[in-house]
């Protein structure tokens, strides 16, 4: 957990806001192609609409990186996030392999997402577990 | 780093959150500088410095300074 700055309220506010846009334009393309709706010229415009606010969460995380002004909780999250980088992309790439060799089903690609926010956790236990009290 | 911080900041009965405030970071900040788990920046270790008016060295010990003593 990190501590609760000014600059982390912002980047709060700014995933609530991205969270909500995700719900609605997934119910929208999954609504919108399930009834069969959705032009095929606009096809490609609508399956993409719900990674766009995926896509501003790594940038609100970006964003909150530069405008923290405490250099010890910056650190944290620098650290939280190369935890749930590595995470995601070993994850992906053992996955990869085992899927090559067709010892697991397929896994969509969004799921490297779900992985990193996981890794993110993981990251922040890790903060706990090593800098005790400090790691927030 | 070994540092002064805690004895610094007990000598004017000042709570880790009283010196967080007086120098503009966060209360886990000052326990992770005093537990010496992390290091400040040396803009950082110039505000702290200033606050308690004695200079950088008085308050953060030189790793090559503590290791020469040691040998």
């Amino acid at each position: 957990m990190i501590a609760r700055t000014p600059a982390w309220k912002r980047y709060n506010l700014r995933v609530i806001w991205l969270s909500l846009f995700y719900a609605v334009f997934l119910i929208a393309a999954v609504y919108g192609f399930k009834h069969q709706l959705v032009p095929d010229a606009l096809k490609y415009v609508v399956a993409i609409l719900p990674a766009l606010p995926i896509i501003g969460i790594f940038g609100a995380i970006g964003r909150y990186l530069v405008e923290e002004q405490d250099e010890y909780v910056r650190m944290l999250m620098v650290r939280q996030t190369l935890w749930a980088s590595g995470f995601a992309l070993s994850l992906a790439t053992a996955w990869g392999f085992l899927e090559s060799f067709d010892l697991v089903g397929h896994a969509d690609g969004y799921y490297v997402v779900i992985a990193w926010y996981f890794g993110l956790g993981v990251g922040g236990i890790v903060n706990k577990l090593t800098l005790g009290d400090g790691g927030c | 780093m070994e540092n002064r911080l805690r004895i610094l900041r007990a000598e004017r009965a000042w709570s880790q959150q009283d010196l967080a405030e007086r120098i503009e970071v966060s209360r886990q900040s000052v326990n992770a500088i005093e537990t010496g788990k992390y290091d400040p920046s040396l803009p950082l270790a110039f505000r702290i410095a200033e606050l308690f008016d004695q200079p950088i060295e008085e308050i953060f010990v030189s790793p090559s300074r503590r290791s020469s003593k040691a040998i």
